[in-house]
């Protein structure tokens, strides 16, 4: 029986790559926080990593984009601007934490990989 | 799609938002410039942001892009000046009017808290991402 790297990394690597995308799109809407008529935009995470498995379960061609909803805002600004800051700013260090979280749980799979070929 | 497009988004508001301190730095400085005309008076300037999709991710067919911040133009306010009755300014027309620049410097402070707030939002994204990708590039080691 040999090991499958692949397999045995599981969830994380699409996790952190999804985690990624998301960053992306909050630097984005953190950028964009003067811009008037700018809408804000966000990745519902939990339903991309369905689309995900779903995609590895059939072994489909993935490659996809994730599909960009848009932020409801709890207050309208009068220039058509959906960005709120302090939501944005937690939303991207919650992004940044749980990046980190999806990181140390593929260093532990590396580790146990290791373990497992040296035999120890 | 990588941590560089990040960086270019982050940088892009930089960059805007350091154009906004410098157009409220020249209407604070020029908040008191008389002039002896209307026409000559200095007018206040605002920049324009407008937010710009990356183009290759556009052709590429696919609707996932981040948007970047562009800088329109920088307009002037338009604003009537302000006419004043200074017959011993050496800039006063025959009637003794001078004629002021119609800045809110309230306005102009609270623009500049605004802009230096989201300058900081900016740097902070940066530092962020410079830490996952440092944490991605120590992946594997230990």
């Amino acid at each position: 029986m040999s090991i499958r790297i692949d397999a045995d990394l599981g969830v994380h690597v699409r996790a952190l790559e999804l985690r990624m995308q998301r960053s992306e799109i909050l630097a984005a809407n953190l950028a964009n926080e003067d811009t008037p008529g700018f809408q804000a935009r966000d990745i519902d995470f939990a339903a991309e990593m369905r689309r995900l498995e779903l995609e590895d379960r059939k072994s489909l061609a993935g490659g996809e984009a994730p599909q960009l909803l848009f932020r409801v805002p709890a207050q309208p600004s009068q220039d058509g601007n959906t960005v709120e800051l302090a939501v944005e700013q937690a939303e991207f260090s919650r992004n940044a934490m749980d990046f980190q979280t999806s990181l140390t749980f593929l260093s532990m799979k590396f580790r146990g990989l290791k373990q497992a070929i040296e035999g120890r | 799609m990588s941590f560089e497009s990040i960086y270019r988004i982050a940088g892009s508001a930089m960059s805007a938002q350091t154009v906004r301190l410098n157009t409220v730095a020249s209407n604070l400085a020029n908040a008191d410039s008389a002039a002896d005309s209307p026409d000559r008076v200095y007018q206040a300037r605002k920049p324009v942001f407008a937010a710009v999709y990356n183009n290759e991710s556009l052709n590429a067919g696919t609707n996932f892009v981040g948007a970047r911040v562009q800088l329109l133009d920088v307009v002037s306010s338009g604003r009537e000046p302000q006419r004043r009755y200074e017959p011993g300014n050496p800039q006063a027309d025959r009637d003794g009017y001078v004629y002021y620049p119609d800045i809110n410097v309230i306005e102009e402070m609270t623009d500049m808290m605004s802009a230096s707030r989201s300058f900081e939002t900016s740097v902070e994204v940066l530092n962020r991402v410079k830490s996952m990708q440092q944490g991605l590039l120590r992946l594997g080691e230990s």
